[in-house]
């Protein structure tokens, strides 16, 4: 017997819409204990989001948690926990701003100029996150430990060695490389949305780097979903051992799924990079890659997920602000629902996923019960 | 399995004495631990002496307290990953349950004006992120990683929001005169700091280095420091660095030491440890057995993050003083690495923890980056033991890359005066790393370690 199709769709949607709601139930009750009214809050927060400038500022934000989540999204869909997309985040921008402002490169055209920024950003990142493939496949480390050393590494000491010897300004507070040329640029998109809205005002620009990120994207549900070596990237972290059998190097497999994951990875700075700041600098954005890995979470692997995911993250981290100014909550509760969020999905996900598992062995119980010997009746069907 | 305690911190740097080897290899485990230990400073002392008179920083008496004092918070988060791990669930969320620990610890200690009571709250904040794993974990069966990494993402936050109550709003509302939501204060403390707290009494260990008797004002003799200032080669690099471990000793450092007895004792020699093993190595046969897998289950990852609050209490009452934003510095995950390089042992882990917690006390207390410098030395030493050994056991693959790691090391060490100052910093990861990369092949988790369970399954 087919599952009806209601409860397919109820399945499906049911899980992230409940996580949302359990994390807006437990944050009102927080809100409430710290004296806050969570109406006002939510209410504030709604009404801030729905203005044309706070939307731009969310997609901004969400662009480069896009591109980290699908980075970490690599690396789940094997089974591969790729911790690191932080340290190589950083450490492929810092080397993307050196080679791109260094004089050779300068000249280049724009195009060309922009490329050559992606192609390094994208080198170093898969080579740092390599570094750690490398130790799990020769050396059989655990991915998790050693991508937390390296994230460590990356900053403190690659970075911190490095940023002294090509900093624009060493004396400056917050030195940073030498800022790129007008050709290192991605351009705004302001004008292709102003054709469909009114004019972006207060000087906000929706990032270029957000047509990296559709191509990111889409790359990556065709490539899971539609090519050979994405079906063997889901085989083998499904079941190493099948995959194995059925041909799939399980060593090359993590090899390459860590290198992609490093090389994407490698672009989730340059929102950064190629926008007017144009440097790598002390107080460069972190910890995207520790959120890129919560939206991958939340949005289950999936591009389109992802994309959820990483609008609401960048939708609650717009939010902090205006709770600020309108004092109707503390900010951080904010990062609280952050937390609750991932940590709900996560569970609401695992309850669906037996649900579905129970539905499937109660469907196939009945379709073949009816061919099977009678004398087995009554044996138990595994819950 | 057997019961033997393996060393193997010890194994590669004495593994290329022949017969002697084998007379070391017949000893009690205790007292290989502290042939070990006393050659390990052996080598610091030689070291030092080769770079010069300007480092002493190596075997200083503050550096062996300080090791100390930093070991613990590692130490106490990888007995955490241990008991966690035996009983079958891989905790990464230990990061984020030290966060909740410093931030506890602190709170209580200042609420209740008490150390004790600082050490208690750190030690719940704690054990509530390892209930909220357990939970998701055992009784919701979600990915234990993923379940970690959700811990470390809510923790910060929600300190954060709790310091922001106690440090701000509360003083606003009873500036206005209303009702404070929270009504705890942190007086002088802000949204990224507590006020400063202070840790547990420290005492002198009597007659070693010359601490007080109780009931008495006399100070006994100080046996070890006589012995550093008589500069006897070695015998008083070793007294020193002994007498720096016995002075101004804290209690909660002497308790957390006191945990590897007694968690090896539990896991290994009592009825409880005996089902929570099995829980991480085949829960299947405990169940056939009556044990009640998820309560072991709970009780491991529960005391599991107590320890990791332990930790973060102890970083913020002892080591820092204060409770401060991110001072946790990934030393939850280097404490995971301590419980990997102890092969999932109590003792192997607090080898572990001191031999990770030693790069934060140079980076910490060697300024001039001579200390930093003279240690790459000291690696390109041990690496040629470990490539000495590698060739004797036919293992090319190690010996090429010790090799050339003791080359590298080796030809930085000629080519530098003193550590550039990212160096120090960077050297508690690499240590971890480097000993991971020879190691790791060697190590055996427990069989059940990172599955999720279901009942009659």
């Amino acid at each position: 017997m087919k599952q009806p199709l209601l409860r397919r769709i109820l399945l499906a949607v049911g899980a992230p819409v409940a996580a949302v709601a359990f994390a807006v139930a437990v944050s009102s009750l927080v809100l409430l204990l710290a004296g806050n009214n969570p109406i006002t809050a939510f209410g504030d927060m709604i009404e801030n989001a729905s203005r044309l400038e706070t939307f731009v500022d969310i997609v901004n934000e969400a662009t480069p948690l896009y591109i980290s989540g699908i980075a970490a999204a690599i690396g789940f869909r094997m089974n591969l926990f790729n911790i690191g997309v932080e340290g190589q985040y950083l450490i492929a921008a810092f080397f993307a701003a050196v080679v791109g402002s260094a004089g050779f490169v300068t000249d280049l055209p724009g195009p060309l100029h922009v490329s050559v920024i992606l192609l390094v950003a994208m080198s170093v990142g898969a080579a740092w996150a390599g570094l750690a493939g490398v130790l799990k496949v020769t050396r059989g480390i655990n991915e998790v430990i050693s991508t937390i050393m390296l994230n460590f590494i990356a900053v403190g000491g690659v970075i911190a060695a490095l940023l002294v010897r090509f900093a624009d300004d060493t004396g400056a507070t917050n030195s940073g490389t030498t800022p790129l040329d007008e050709s290192g640029r991605m351009p705004s998109l302001n004008n292709i949305v102003e054709i469909f809205t009114r004019e972006i005002g207060k000087g906000r620009e929706l990032t270029g780097v957000l047509l990296i990120a559709i191509v990111v994207g889409i790359g990556y549900h065709l490539f899971i979903n539609r090519t050979r070596i994405g079906f063997d990237f889901r085989a083998s972290g499904y079941n190493p051992m099948a995959a194995r059998a059925g041909g799939v190097p399980p060593k090359r497999m993590i090899l390459y799924a860590m290198l992609l994951s490093g090389a994407i990875a490698g672009l989730v700075g340059m929102f950064e990079v190629l926008s007017d700041k144009g440097q790598y600098s002390q107080s460069f954005v972190r910890s995207i890659g520790f959120n890129g890995i919560a939206v991958a979470l939340i949005g289950r692997n999936n591009a389109t997920g992802i994309a959820v995911g990483a609008l609401l993250f960048g939708f609650l981290n717009q939010s902090s602000g205006i709770l600020q100014i309108t004092e109707s909550a503390t900010p951080e509760i904010v990062e609280i629902m952050k937390g609750i969020i991932v940590l709900s999905a996560v569970v609401a996900y695992e309850v669906v996923r037996r649900i579905r598992l129970r539905d499937e062995a109660r469907s196939a119980a009945e379709a073949t019960e009816r061919r099977v010997d009678p004398s087995l009746e009554g044996s138990e069907v595994p819950a | 399995m057997t019961d033997t305690m393996t060393a193997p911190a010890a194994a590669p740097v004495d593994g290329d004495k022949g017969g002697l080897y084998a007379t070391y290899a017949g000893l009690s485990t205790p007292i290989r631990w502290m042939v070990a230990a006393a050659l390990g400073i052996l080598l610091l002392t030689i070291v030092q002496t080769i770079s010069g008179d300007g480092v002493d920083v190596l075997t200083a008496p503050g550096t062996s307290g300080a090791m100390l004092r930093f070991a613990v918070p590692i130490m106490l988060a990888g007995l955490g990953g241990l008991f966690a791990e035996r009983v079958g669930v891989v905790n990464i969320g230990l990061e984020g349950m030290m966060i909740m620990g410093t931030w506890f610890g602190a709170w209580g200690m200042v609420n209740f004006d008490s150390s004790l009571a600082g050490v208690i709250w750190g030690a719940i904040g704690g054990a509530l992120g390892g209930l909220l794993h357990a939970v998701a974990t055992v009784s919701f069966g979600v990915d234990h990683i993923i379940s970690g990494v959700a811990i470390n993402l809510l923790a910060p936050g929600l300190t954060r929001f709790l310091s922001d109550q106690m440090a701000i709003k509360t003083k606003e509302k009873l500036d206005a005169g209303e009702e404070p939501s929270f009504p705890f204060i942190w007086e002088g403390g802000s949204i990224t700091q507590s006020p400063r707290v202070e840790g547990l009494p420290k005492v002198n260990l009597p007659y070693l280095v010359g601490g007080r008797l109780p009931g008495s004002d006399d100070r006994t003799y100080n046996l070890l420091g006589e012995i550093d200032d008589a500069n006897i080669f070695f015998v008083s690099d070793l007294a020193g660095f002994l007498e720096g471990l016995f002075t101004q000793l804290s209690l909660f450092t002497i308790g957390a030491f006191l945990l590897v007895p007694i968690s090896m004792f539990i896991l290994w020699r009592t009825r409880l440890g005996l089902r929570l093993r099995i829980c991480g190595e085949r829960p299947e046969a405990g169940e056939t057995l009556g044990v009640n897998i998820y309560l072991y289950k709970y009780i491991g990852v529960i005391t599991s993050g107590a320890l990791a609050g332990l930790a973060g209490g102890f970083l913020a009452m002892e080591l820092a003083g204060i409770y401060r934003e991110g001072q946790t510095l990934g030393r939850g995950f280097i404490g995971l690495a301590a419980l990997i390089f102890g092969n999932w042992r109590p003792g192997g882990v607090m080898l572990g923890a001191l031999l990770f917690g030693y790069p934060f006390v140079l980076a910490l207390r060697d300024g001039t980056g001579q200390g930093t410098h003279a240690l790459l030395l000291v690696i390109t030493i041990v690496l040629a033991a470990v490539l000495v050994v590698s060739i004797r056991r036919e293992n090319t693959a190690d010996a090429i890359i010790a090799g050339l790691l003791a080359a590298v090391a080796f030809v930085w060490w000629i080519l530098a005066d003193t550590a550039p100052n990212w160096l120090p910093n960077t050297m508690p990861y690499v240590t971890v790393l480097l000993v991971l990369v020879f190691l790791s092949q060697r190590l055996r988790m427990p069989a059940a370690n990172g599955q999720i369970y279901r009942k009659g399954g």
